[in-house]
């Protein structure tokens, strides 16, 4: 690709020091989102998926820190800039989408007051022209008469509403990159295809890239051009959405893929993964997934698979090792 | 962990035998409670003087050097003295002595001793109503519910103080001049009366989420007995906050205990108490008698610093959510 | 918001009568006003005729309408200790008690918000462990062992203030003030911060505990993520969303203010309500422990609804839904 990357993550780590010792929560994460492009992050809660997301924007909570890796916006290295640095690439340069939009906003100030104060902090604007551009923006997500609305506090917006305010939120200083976590979550399903598909619509206008966390796959089917399957704080697959919706590598991945619900009925029964992921203290040697795993044999439980290439993916299994292609079948 | 969560291959005689002490051992020592105990030299330091304070006030009659009850043995001509290493001081009372030639140091003392007595006795009665009134209120809900929480608002416009004070105030009536050694259980009535509403309001609150629980849900279709519910199922449930507020209430009745006997209506200046001791120290705290309010003051002091560190310990370590 | 205001106005007259449901039952039934009235020499004929007189031999119902009556036109009887109407003695003590209790507040509020905003932004810093380290102790001494202390610093050892009363007063209509005088206002600096500390404490604490709860919410998070800047985030967004439940509970503490007043005014012997009170208690003189229960929750349900009424004002969601919501 010669075009640079919206976003750069390079062998990320984070860790939570406890009195129990060190606990990794993400460990040697490392992709790349394209301008334009959706990359969605999967995996069960506690998988480090948000955390990852945290750690890009620079507001992990104490004692949570980065402890190695490189995080790159825009060829502009961001994980080790100065506090007061880093305050202005959030907002301006990276957006971000929570989970629940009732909580996002502060109840006690207006949707209007919210958004001004975000567009001043970043842009050079009087009170009036913010005003005018919160309005504009308000339009463009699609909230109907946004010069009365603008006025209101956020209780009196229904969820979808108010998601689509936290929306004009982020993007209000037409950032390079938003960071959606589980942003429908919370949503009424009815209105959860709706947001999803403005995300992507302004997006796409934009070149903005969009780094998407869900648990949904069914979310990603529908929205994203690549994703990341995590497990245990660690990428265990990553390629394009349609290969690893139609053709997993990892056995995670395929498990995770025979929970969604398809239309067609192709395969008439949902599966279910046995067991639970592990928690953080306890992570098995070898391949982290090796107790759950179906294929398990006993190089899984010995080392740990690093992300190996297979067709247009990367996998981090030993099946797919190039010496151990006689024991897939 | 446990042995048997690490899979430790043992012989089921030895394990059965073993099991239970080291279960309870190594959950006691491997808990949060305790760690957290363990990286707080502040916290042991304060449990450590509480035990210590505690000890020497079960102990005052063995220890102490003089018995302040003993009339006979009180001589005017011993009264006023200052400690030891002031100039006038006498070598037979530590401390000094106050108006009535009573040694200060025995005085506190067995004065701890009423003050922790009192104390622990009005945190409890206060637990008692509290708890089962909030576990009524709350189990039961609709008119029962209303009337205990309205009465709870009704407390709670006045102060614990202001509480303790009148109904110290109408026994006072009520019993005049019949009083006879009741100080000490009116005390304990009215500082216990004043501090149940709390107890009342975090339970009630706690059980109304718990008995949605699918726990209850399941004990009442084995059909347990309503009582049965309450006390068995749902009360261990709403215990920690209970153990909280009782630690904090603890340091705000020994607060109280002394607040009413300095004000000359809780025990007579017959029975030591920090309270009266402070209240007739300040009486000669003009004639440069410090020695008097002084040392009372600051047995008081501390063991209120103490407990309250151990109250806000607790709430920490059992809460992290409030820290 | 107008049936807000009503539901509010019917709870604080319920919590009113039951106060005087309870003030009654003490008036009436404990001990018997007429043994507490005359003389131990009184003949049981006189006794009886002062009985019906007082109407004392009336249904109660009768006699607790008329109680209340009464006390709606400001009657409380007559003090058994001092034979005088309770009213008037109020009338004279209430001043005292009232700059008493403003000026601890004012302390109070004024020391202890910006101490509990510090220590909650502020976690780990050295002085926020200083300022808590001062309001465990403050928590922990009593107060009437602080008043003891500051008496013994600044008017034993150094002279400098006063250790009793009020100073120099001043008389403006029914009104007696100690703020115009400089006796007054030195007389009133030890008692308003011995009754002031332990407030200033609990305001800080709390303000503290409720400032860290809501830098964790979401809303904050995302103002983070929004790029807004520390101040911006602490006291734009942080600061009105914690002071809320504050003030609830500042109402709350100002009605007991005027209560704990008992304690500062027995250790200064500030001729206010409080001294008053102690020395009825002491002396049985029941009118005078009714009168004052009924003024302390009448000022607290006072003090309550109008904070009730501030919450409409500053918080948005309470406009359209009320409290609850």
């Amino acid at each position: 690709m010669p075009e640079t990357p919206a976003l750069s993550v390079r062998n990320l780590r984070v860790e939570f020091p406890t009195r129990r010792g060190t606990l990794v929560a993400v460990d040697d994460v490392s992709f790349d989102i394209a301008p334009g492009e959706v990359l969605g992050i999967v995996g069960e809660s506690g998988a480090g998926k948000s955390l990852t997301g945290t750690a890009i924007i620079g507001l992990l909570e104490p004692p949570g820190r980065v402890a190695g890796g490189e995080i790159v916006l825009n060829g502009q290295r961001i994980d080790n800039l100065p506090r007061e640095a880093m305050r202005h690439i959030r907002g301006k340069r990276i957006g971000m989408v929570f989970q629940d939009p009732l909580t996002s906003l502060n109840p006690l100030y207006r949707v209007g007051e919210q958004i001004i104060e975000t567009i001043r902090a970043h842009l050079p604007m009087s009170e009036r022209e913010a005003r005018a551009r919160a309005i504009e923006l308000l339009i463009e997500v699609g909230i109907q008469g946004a010069e009365r609305r603008i006025d209101g506090y956020p209780h009196e917006f229904s969820g979808g509403m108010r998601q689509r305010v936290v929306l004009a939120l982020a993007l209000c200083a037409e950032p390079d990159l938003i960071i959606a976590d589980e942003p429908t979550t919370a949503l009424d399903v009815s209105i959860q295809a709706q947001i999803i598909q403005l995300l992507k619509r302004l997006c796409q206008e934009r070149g903005t890239a969009v780094m998407l966390i869900t648990h949904d796959m069914g979310v990603i089917a529908e929205t994203a051009n690549r994703v990341a399957v995590m497990y245990a704080g660690r990428i265990a697959e990553i390629g394009p959405v349609r290969e690893v919706i139609k053709s997993a590598h990892h056995p995670y991945t395929r498990g995770l893929m025979g929970s969604i619900p398809s239309i067609e009925g192709t395969n008439d029964r949902l599966t279910q993964i046995p067991g639970s992921m592990p928690r953080l203290t306890a992570i098995p040697k070898g391949c982290a997934f090796n107790p759950r795993c179906p294929h398990a044999f006993d190089r899984c439980r010995r080392e740990r698979p690093d992300l190996m290439p297979v067709d247009h993916s990367l996998a981090a299994c030993w099946l797919v090792a190039p010496q151990s292609a006689e024991a897939r079948s | 962990m446990s042995a048997e969560d690490q899979g430790l291959p043992m012989a089921e005689t030895s394990r059965a035998a073993t099991a239970a002490p080291r279960g309870i051992l190594t959950r006691i020592f491997d808990s949060d409670l305790w760690y957290s105990f363990r990286s707080s030299r502040l916290v042991m330091a304060a449990a450590t003087v509480t035990l210590l304070m505690v000890g020497a006030a079960l102990l005052a009659p063995v220890i102490a050097p003089h018995d302040p009850y003993d009339l006979r043995a009180l001589n005017l001509m011993d009264s006023d003295l200052p400690p030891v290493w002031v100039q006038g001081g006498d070598p037979r009372f530590l401390l000094g002595t106050d108006d009535q030639g009573r040694d200060i140091l025995s005085t506190i003392l067995y004065g701890t001793r009423s003050s922790i007595a009192i104390s622990v006795l009005a945190v409890l009665l206060a637990i008692g109503i509290g708890v089962s009134l909030g576990l009524v209120a709350g189990y039961f809900g609709g008119i029962v519910d209303t009337i205990i929480m309205r009465i709870a608002d009704v407390k709670l416009t006045f102060p614990a103080i202001l509480v303790a004070l009148l109904i110290n105030g109408i026994a006072q009536t009520l019993f005049k001049g019949r009083l006879g050694g009741a100080e000490f259980w009116i005390l304990v009535l009215s500082i216990g009366l004043s501090f149940w509403v709390q107890y009342a309001r975090t339970v009630r609150g706690m059980t109304l989420v718990e008995k949605n629980k699918e726990y209850v849900q399941a004990a009442r279709l084995i059909g347990l007995s309503r009582a049965a519910i309450m006390f068995k199922h749902v009360l261990p449930n709403v215990l920690s906050p209970v153990l909280v507020i009782g630690t904090i209430n603890l340091a705000l009745a020994v607060i109280t205990e002394a607040t009413l006997s300095f004000l000359g209506v809780g025990l007579p200046p017959t029975e030591p108490s920090l309270g009266t001791m402070i209240q007739i120290g300040n009486k000669y705290l003009f004639s440069g008698s410090w020695w008097m309010v002084a040392f009372p003051g600051l047995t008081l002091a501390i063991l209120v610093l103490a407990v309250n560190l151990l109250g806000d310990w607790l709430r920490d370590a059992l809460n992290p959510k409030l820290r | 918001m107008l049936a807000f205001t009503i539901r509010r106005l019917f709870e604080a007259a319920i919590v009113m009568l039951t106060v005087a449901l309870m003030a009654f039952v003490l008036f009436r039934f404990v001990g018997d006003p007429i043994n507490q009235m005359v003389g131990q020499d009184t003949s049981l004929a006189e006794r009886e005729e002062l009985r019906e007189r007082l109407g004392l031999n009336d249904p109660v119902l009768v006699q607790f309408g008329r109680f209340i009556w009464n006390a709606a036109r400001y009657d409380f009887g007559i003090s058994y200790q001092v034979k005088r109407p309770v009213t008037s003695l109020i009338a004279e003590r209430f001043p005292a008690t009232f700059e008493l209790a403003l000026t601890a507040a004012f302390f109070a509020i004024l020391l202890g918000i910006p101490m509990g905003v510090y220590t909650g932004i502020h976690r780990d810093s050295w002085l926020s462990k200083l300022f808590l380290s001062v309001s465990l102790i403050g928590i922990s001494l009593p107060t009437f062992l602080i008043g003891i202390l500051l008496i013994y610093v600044f008017a034993v050892q150094l002279g400098v203030l006063p250790s009793f009363g009020r100073g120099e007063v001043v008389r403006i209509g029914g009104w007696t003030t100690g703020l115009l005088t400089a006796s007054g206002l030195k007389a009133l600096i030890l008692p308003a911060i011995t009754l002031g500390l332990f407030q200033m404490t609990l305001v800080t604490r709390l303000v503290r505990s409720q400032m860290l709860e809501v830098l964790r919410t979401d809303y904050i998070k995302f103002a983070r993520a929004r790029g807004l800047g520390d101040r911006a985030v602490n006291f734009g967004h942080a600061l009105k969303n914690t002071l809320i439940p504050v003030i609830t509970i500042i109402g709350l503490q100002l009605g007991a203010i005027i209560a704990f007043a008992i304690i500062t005014e027995t250790v200064f012997q500030w001729p206010g309500m409080g001294l008053m009170f102690i020395q009825a208690v002491q002396n049985a003189d029941i009118p005078v422990m009714s009168a004052y229960l009924l003024l302390v929750a009448f000022l607290f349900v006072l003090i309550n609804l109008i904070v009730d009424l501030l919450y409409v004002w500053i918080d948005p969601r309470v406009r359209i839904y009320g409290r609850e919501a």
